[in-house]
């Protein structure tokens, strides 16, 4: 399995994703945000969390502009899996392939702490691991993850099991608790919580580790 | 533009004396002209040349076996096994932060994580020590929200976990604020870089953000009291840009990778002037400095301006020559500024050229080794008067009291604003003694902790300067880290008063007599003196970090107490109230002395604590607030009740030094029993942690209460 995980500057959890996705068999690439093509035979794009761009004009719009990101919405298209976390769920609304836009927190402060999610669907080779409607602990950190879309998308994502993870306690004033989408073909998750800094008993816990581990098991045999 | 002239006004806007001005005529045998002055001014203030405080830190212990690198370059660098470092330093920036608290507590965090990484030390960790005013005094609250927001702003972005810190009011601080920053890196001991230039002809290449006018004469303002002038300072304060930072950071740890490197010097207090001057002087090198090179961000900038500007995110550096396009294309990757700006040169000169003139041409070596030195008169700290006094009260409203306050609450509302875990290595965020960070990729850690009781400073400062040394190793070891080295981040009042000068002499000798005795070298360091506004001095606030390595991460000390535990005292309880949260919480006294440190009784806990490990399950020092607020605090952890035999105000809130709380089984009760007894340490059974109250002898009340009054108290004051 094969995994590239995308280098904008000023992302600070790319380290940290790559060292997920190796926990769990990948054998991943590192990809500068200023090369134009994924590495051929790549199953799965990481956009890791951080402040791409500074997080200037919009968070993650910059980077949704940048030349890689071209090649990963071809990737997505072409049925590809693309996972963003954070700051990498901001670029995934800001290229569409996922829906909704994330808005400053409801509290106005940034908010870093571990917080439970409720699995809303495990349906998908993300969340396919964990048990439906059970919580799982995974830090968050962020200022701008108060998840917003209009309600005919709201609807849609509820009826089409698109709602990957809700907050079981709702930190930031997301729009349903949502704290992570899926893609229409569930290929495609953007969620704010950091599942990469959940794969160690020792730092995090392991709850993140099971959507990797799953992740790699279903790639693994696909 | 013409320079103004050199008059004695000008002169006294410089900050500098007329004995100082005298001098500068007597190394350079002629009027300097404004930029020279300027740059005098600049190698001469107090914040750059530590003239009032030099003589006293001399004294401090500074050296180890685990010693790389102390005092003197950007950083502290201690060795902490398997060919790797620890690079370290805290530094202030409370002028700053008071004029604007944003900007000025976020360029602070910006200037200690650009210590370290000019080291070549990748940052892993932050704390930050933050001290405001009482909590109702007009002020606070702004600077408080400003503050903590700036510090998260920088750090998060940056990507450094903050994993430690402290944060308290008193009104001393109504006037000036306190932020002190602190960073810690990881570096190969092999390959550490230091600021020395060497070669003639050298590049001297600057990097980073471009040079505005931001900052202009900050390092002098540093350097004087507040008045009601102070809103005219704002335009002294830098403006952070963190994006820019990372992208700095990982260009020249990238840069450093390629061997192009001689020397590097980040651009901090007095930007160009004190970065090209400190890596020639250490090098025995002259520098020759063309300003047009300078990449400007704005029009029509001065001599005077750019080599007195603060602006932020800026590095300088002597590069191998024939390495400069690999260096060039680096920068060029980041897209960051790379720009040759100068030579070294043989002669002992610093030449400034500037529109084709030379517009300063001063000894180089002279500008920091002839600065003023100060024998500044100092008056001991008189013995605090006895203790009044203290009626016993009922122990559970005492600790009520307590956690009811601000400075005993819970800082949540702070940290969760701050990134404690990117990096993924965090395996103690704040908020329960020191926070712990793994050694990436290895089976170390490393633990971090900040302390200082200034009540306790003002009262005894030599007492009190040990104290701060003491608890920030006892925090160590209570998580099962050996104490390794300090850095220390001296807050004083205005040095020209005897009686001020008199609690830094006294506190130096205290810190200093407790990092000989703990094993515990300073490495690194920051005076901040002049923190008085209208006369009004702060506390003496001499903030000790400390580090510590936890050989096995499987042996941190990091449960919690559990249904069940016992509880015990390792130490010798006595009761000390004097000076005590207590006292100054529930009685609004701040009197007594400050409680005595035993360094040897330290020493010996703290080998205790380190060598029994493995059966102590939950470890805490016992701080301000005493045994209430430890076993409170332990029971909160571990959701579970705890009962204390005691109802004695004294035994609960007494302040004695060298005590820890531990939480272990019953088998192992008996066996560290045994070990004490053995040891000749005082261990004492107090009570054990079960159901969901919190009793102190006859009195109590449910835990779930109690912890509702600690989570809300600091939000309830500051969100509301």
């Amino acid at each position: 399995m094969r995994a590239a995980v995308i280098t904008f500057p000023g992302s600070n959890c790319d380290r940290d994703l790559v060292v997920a996705f190796e926990g769990a068999g990948f054998d991943v690439t590192r990809v500068w945000h200023k090369d134009t093509d994924l590495p051929a035979g790549i199953d799965i794009v990481g956009i890791p969390g951080g402040f791409s761009f500074g997080d200037y004009l919009r968070c993650g719009a910059i980077a949704a502009n940048s030349p890689i990101c071209q090649s990963v919405v071809a990737h997505a298209n072409r049925g590809g899996y693309v996972i963003g976390i954070c700051n990498g769920f901001q670029v995934l609304t800001e290229t569409r392939l996922l829906p909704g836009a994330l808005m400053r927190n409801a509290g106005l402060k940034f908010l870093c702490k571990p917080v439970a999610l409720t699995v809303a669907d495990t349906d998908s080779v993300f969340t396919q691991n964990y048990d439906l409607g059970s919580d799982v602990i995974i830090p968050i950190a962020h200022h701008d993850g108060n998840y917003t879309a209009d309600a005919d998308t709201l609807a849609q994502l509820r009826g089409e099991g698109r709602v990957a993870f809700r907050y079981a306690a709702n930190p930031n004033g997301s729009a349903d608790d949502i704290a992570g989408v899926l893609s229409a073909n569930k290929r495609v998750l953007g969620m704010m919580p950091h599942p990469e800094r959940a794969v160690d008993a020792r730092h995090g816990g392991t709850d993140g580790a099971r959507l990797f581990a799953g992740l790699a098991g279903m790639l693994a045999t696909a | 533009m013409t320079d103004p002239a050199i008059t004695p006004e000008v002169i006294a806007a410089h900050g500098l004396s007329d004995d100082e001005y005298a001098r500068i005529l007597e190394i350079i045998g002629r009027d300097p002209n404004f930029t020279e002055l300027g740059i005098f001014s600049a190698m001469w203030n107090e914040h750059c040349s530590y003239k009032s405080s030099k003589k006293w830190l001399r004294t401090l212990p500074t050296t180890g076996a685990q010693v790389i690198c102390g005092p003197g370059e950007n950083a502290g660098v201690v060795d902490i096994g398997d060919g790797q470092a620890v690079v370290f330093k805290m530094e202030s920036h409370n002028h700053p932060s008071y004029i604007e608290p944003y900007q000025g507590a976020a360029t602070g965090v910006g200037g200690i994580l650009r210590d370290v990484f000019t080291m070549g030390a990748r940052p892993i960790a932050a704390m930050n020590s933050l001290s405001f005013g009482e909590k109702d005094h007009p002020k606070t609250r702004q600077l408080v929200h400003g503050v903590v927001e700036g510090v998260g702003g920088y750090g998060n972005c940056f990507g450094v976990p903050t994993v430690g810190g402290e944060v308290r009011f008193h009104p001393a601080y109504n006037g000036n604020c306190l932020v002190n920053a602190f960073a810690a890196g990881l570096a190969d001991a092999d390959k550490i870089f230091y600021s020395a230039a060497s070669g003639v002809g050298m590049p001297v290449v600057y990097l980073g953000a471009k040079t505005g006018r931001d900052g202009v004469g900050g390092a002098t303002m540093a350097s004087a009291e507040f008045d009601e002038t102070i809103e005219e300072k704002r335009p002294t304060v830098q403006v952070g840009d963190p994006f820019t930072e990372k992208r700095l950071m990982e260009a020249c740890l990238e840069l450093m990778q390629t061997g192009a490197v001689i020397s590097i010097q980040d651009m901090g207090a007095a930007g160009l002037t004190c970065s090209a001057v400190e890596m020639g002087d250490k090098g025995g090198l002259g520098i020759r400095l063309d300003l047009d090179a300078v990449p400007q961000r704005e029009a029509q900038m001065t001599a005077y301006e750019m080599m007195l500007s603060e602006s932020q995110e800026r590095m300088l550096m002597v590069l191998r020559p024939e390495k400069e396009s690999v260096a060039r294309a680096v920068f060029e990757k980041w897209d960051l500024d790379f720009a040759i700006v100068g030579e070294t040169v043989a002669e002992d000169r610093f030449i400034i050229c500037h529109k084709g003139a030379v517009v300063a041409d001063l000894p180089l070596s002279q500008l920091s080794s002839q600065a003023p030195e100060y024998d500044r008169p100092w008056e001991p700290t008189p013995p605090a008067a006895p203790l009044e006094d203290v009626p016993q009260i009922d122990p559970i409203d005492g600790l009520r009291a307590l956690l009811a306050s601000p400075n005993y609450g819970s800082k949540a509302w702070v940290y969760e604003q701050y990134d404690t875990m990117v990096m993924a290595d965090t395996m103690r965020a704040p908020g329960a003694g020191a926070g712990i960070v793994r050694v990436h990729g290895t089976g170390k850690a490393l633990a971090f902790t900040s302390d200082v009781t200034p009540r306790y400073v003002r009262a005894n400062p030599v007492e009190g300067g040990k104290q701060a040394v003491a608890e920030a190793y006892r925090n160590l070891c209570a998580v099962g880290a050996k104490p390794l080295a300090t850095t220390d981040n001296l807050n004083f009042g205005n040095p020209e008063k005897p009686a001020i000068m008199g609690q830094f002499v006294g506190a130096i000798e205290g810190i200093g007599a407790a990092c000989l005795a703990l094993d515990t070298p300073i490495v690194s360091g920051n005076v901040s003196l002049y923190n008085e506004t209208d006369g009004e001095p702060i506390l003496p606030t001499p903030t000790i970090c400390a580090v510590g390595l936890i050989d096995d991460v499987e042996l941190a000390i990091t449960d919690t107490a559990r249904e069940g535990h016992v509880a015990l005292v390792l130490g010798e309880t006595t009761g000390h109230l004097g000076q005590s949260a207590l006292l100054a919480e529930v009685f609004n006294r701040e009197d007594g002395d400050a409680p005595a440190v035993d360094l040897d009784a330290e020493r010996k806990a703290g080998d205790f604590i380190l060598a029994n490990r493995d059966m102590i399950r939950a470890c805490t020092d016992l701080a301000d607030g005493g045994l209430a607020i430890a076993a409170f605090e332990m029971a909160l952890a571990g959701d579970v009740g705890v009962v204390l035999d005691s109802d004695d105000t004294p035994t609960l809130f007494g302040e004695d030094q060298g005590r820890y709380l531990i939480a272990c089984n019953f088998d192992q009760a008996e066996a560290l029993m045994g070990a004490a007894a053995a040891a000749g340490l005082p261990l004492q059974t107090v009570g054990r942690f079960t159901g969901d109250q919190v009793s102190f002898g006859a009195s109590a009340a449910a835990l779930a209460d109690l912890a509702q009054t600690f989570e809300t108290s600091f939000a309830s004051h500051f969100d509301a």
